[in-house]
C-alpha cells in the first residue's frame, strides 16, 4: 500500500463555506481519507501546526497580526501550499473593508450596529491588519483554488491530482465567484 | 458594401483568409472562426481600441496592435495566439481586477460577467499585482439602473450605445487613466439626469455588473446579449 499524504486545513478570515464545500466531497471522502492522513484542521483536535505537511488547504484571507504569524508558519512546514477559496486568493469578502480605516470598521462593527454598547476589545484578541490581504501577498503559494466556495469536485480532484504526483490543471475548471 | 472596395488577402494564424480593405482585422479573423477575445469591442457600436486584450501580432512591427482597430492589409501576417500575446493579455486583465474592486462572489453579474470569464479564458490564476482597493461611489439615485463604479472597467460600451444607439448621450466620461469614470450629464447623479430615456441598453451591453437594474441581487443579473445585434439588424432593413 502506498504510503498516505499527510494533510492540513485551515481558515483564517473565511466564513467556513470553503470547509463545508470540502465536506461536500461527500462519500469520496472515503477516498481522501485512503490518501490523506488529516493531521491538522478544524474538524480534527490537533492544537499546534506540525513540523512537516504535504498539503494544506488554507482557507480564507490574511486579515490580523496573528494572520500573518500563521501563514508564515504554515508555509514553513508545508510542501504544497493550496490558497483554497476566493478569500485566499483574491481576499474577495474580507477585502471590502479595506477602503475604510481600521477605527471606522471597529466603530461600525462593535459600536453603531449594537446600541448600548461602549466597549472596543483591544486585549487578548489578535490585531486586525490595516488591510486584508490574498494569501500570496505573504508567502509563495502553490495552487490556487479559485470559486466561493470552491466546488467539491474541483476539492476532490485537486487533492488526487497532487496526491498522484501531478499539478492539477484548474484554469478550465474553476472560477472566481 | 460598393462595388468598387477592393478585396485584400492576408494570413492570420498561419491560414490565408481574404478581406475586404474596409474591415478590421478581429472583423476577418471572427469571420473566418478565428478567436481573439474582447472586452470593449461590441459589434453594432463603434470601435473603442480600449480594453486591449485584442493585442495581436504583425510581421514586420514591434508593437502590439489592437485588432479591432486596425485595418486589413494586402500581405498582411498576423499572429493572434503567441505566448508574448497570451503574457500581456493575463498581465493586463490582472491589472483590471487589482484597479478596481471586483468581488465576483458578492456582485449581481456573478456568473454572467465578461471580465470573470474572461479570467477564466485567458488562465489567469491569480492577480500577480497589489489590489489597490480604491473607494468608490455607487450610484443609485436611478429609479431603475445602478451604476457602480467598483465594479466598471472603462469599457465604454454603456457611453457608445448611449450616444450612437439610442442618441441620448447621457452617459460620458471624465478624467483620464486610472482616475477614468462614466459620468451621466454633466457629472450630476444619474436619477437627476434630464437627458436619459431610461431603455436601459446601456445596462444590457455593459460586460460586468457595474450596470444593473435596480433590486438585482448577487447572480441575478443577467444581460440580454442578443439587443444589440437585433436593433442593428432591424435598423439596417429599414434603411
Amino acid at each position: 500500500m502506498k504510503k498516505k499524504l499527510t494533510l492540513a486545513t485551515l481558515w483564517l478570515d473565511g466564513c467556513s463555506g470553503c470547509h463545508m464545500s470540502l465536506v461536500d466531497v461527500d462519500e469520496r471522502l472515503i477516498d481522501v481519507a485512503g490518501i490523506y492522513d488529516i493531521v491538522f484542521s478544524p474538524l480534527v483536535d490537533v492544537k499546534e501546526f506540525p513540523e512537516k505537511v504535504d498539503v494544506t488547504l488554507l482557507e480564507g484571507a490574511i486579515s490580523t497580526d496573528e494572520d500573518v504569524e500563521m501563514v508564515k508558519r504554515v508555509r514553513r512546514s508545508t510542501k504544497t501550499l493550496i490558497a483554497f477559496g476566493d478569500c485566499a486568493v483574491t481576499s474577495n469578502v474580507p477585502s471590502m473593508r479595506n477602503h475604510f480605516k481600521v477605527e471606522d470598521v471597529f466603530k461600525r462593527g462593535y459600536l453603531e450596529t449594537t446600541p448600548g454598547n461602549t466597549i472596543i476589545p483591544d486585549e487578548r484578541i489578535p490585531k486586525l491588519l490595516e488591510k486584508a490581504y490574498p494569501v500570496h501577498h505573504f508567502v509563495h503559494v502553490d495552487v490556487f483554488l479559485q470559486g466561493c466556495p470552491p466546488s467539491a469536485d474541483n476539492i476532490f480532484y485537486t487533492l488526487v491530482e497532487i496526491a498522484e504526483g501531478r499539478t492539477p490543471e484548474l484554469s478550465k475548471r474553476a472560477r472566481f465567484g | 458594401m460598393s462595388s468598387t472596395v477592393k478585396i485584400k488577402t492576408l494570413t492570420i494564424d498561419d491560414r490565408q483568409v481574404g478581406a475586404r480593405e474596409d474591415q478590421t482585422i478581429l472583423e476577418v479573423a471572427r469571420e473566418n472562426g478565428i478567436k481573439i477575445p474582447t472586452l470593449c469591442y461590441l459589434k453594432g457600436l463603434s470601435p473603442y481600441g480600449g480594453c486591449r486584450m485584442c493585442i495581436v501580432e504583425v510581421a514586420g512591427s514591434n508593437k502590439l496592435l489592437p485588432s479591432c482597430m486596425t485595418a486589413v492589409e494586402e500581405g498582411m501576417v498576423v499572429s493572434t495566439q503567441t505566448e508574448k500575446i497570451k503574457k500581456y493579455r493575463k498581465s493586463l486583465l490582472e491589472l483590471y481586477f487589482s484597479e478596481r474592486n471586483h468581488v465576483c462572489s458578492v456582485c449581481a453579474t456573478n456568473g454572467y460577467c465578461e471580465l470573470q470569464s474572461m479570467a477564466q479564458k485567458v488562465e489567469m490564476t491569480h492577480v500577480h499585482f497589489p489590489y489597490m482597493y480604491p473607494h468608490l461611489e455607487v450610484d443609485a439615485t436611478h429609479e431603475r439602473f445602478v451604476l457602480d463604479h467598483n465594479r466598471c472597467i472603462a469599457c465604454t460600451r454603456c457611453v457608445r450605445v448611449c450616444d450612437e444607439i439610442e442618441g441620448a448621450h447621457t452617459l460620458d466620461i471624465k478624467d483620464r487613466g486610472i482616475n477614468v469614470r462614466i459620468i451621466t450629464d454633466l457629472d450630476q447623479p444619474w436619477g437627476e439626469s434630464d437627458t436619459c430615456t431610461q431603455c436601459g441598453k446601456c445596462v444590457h451591453v455593459c460586460p460586468t455588473g457595474a450596470l444593473i437594474e435596480r433590486g438585482k441581487s448577487v447572480g441575478e443579473m443577467s444581460k440580454r446579449k442578443q439587443l444589440l445585434p437585433y436593433l442593428t439588424k432591424m435598423r439596417e432593413a429599414h434603411k
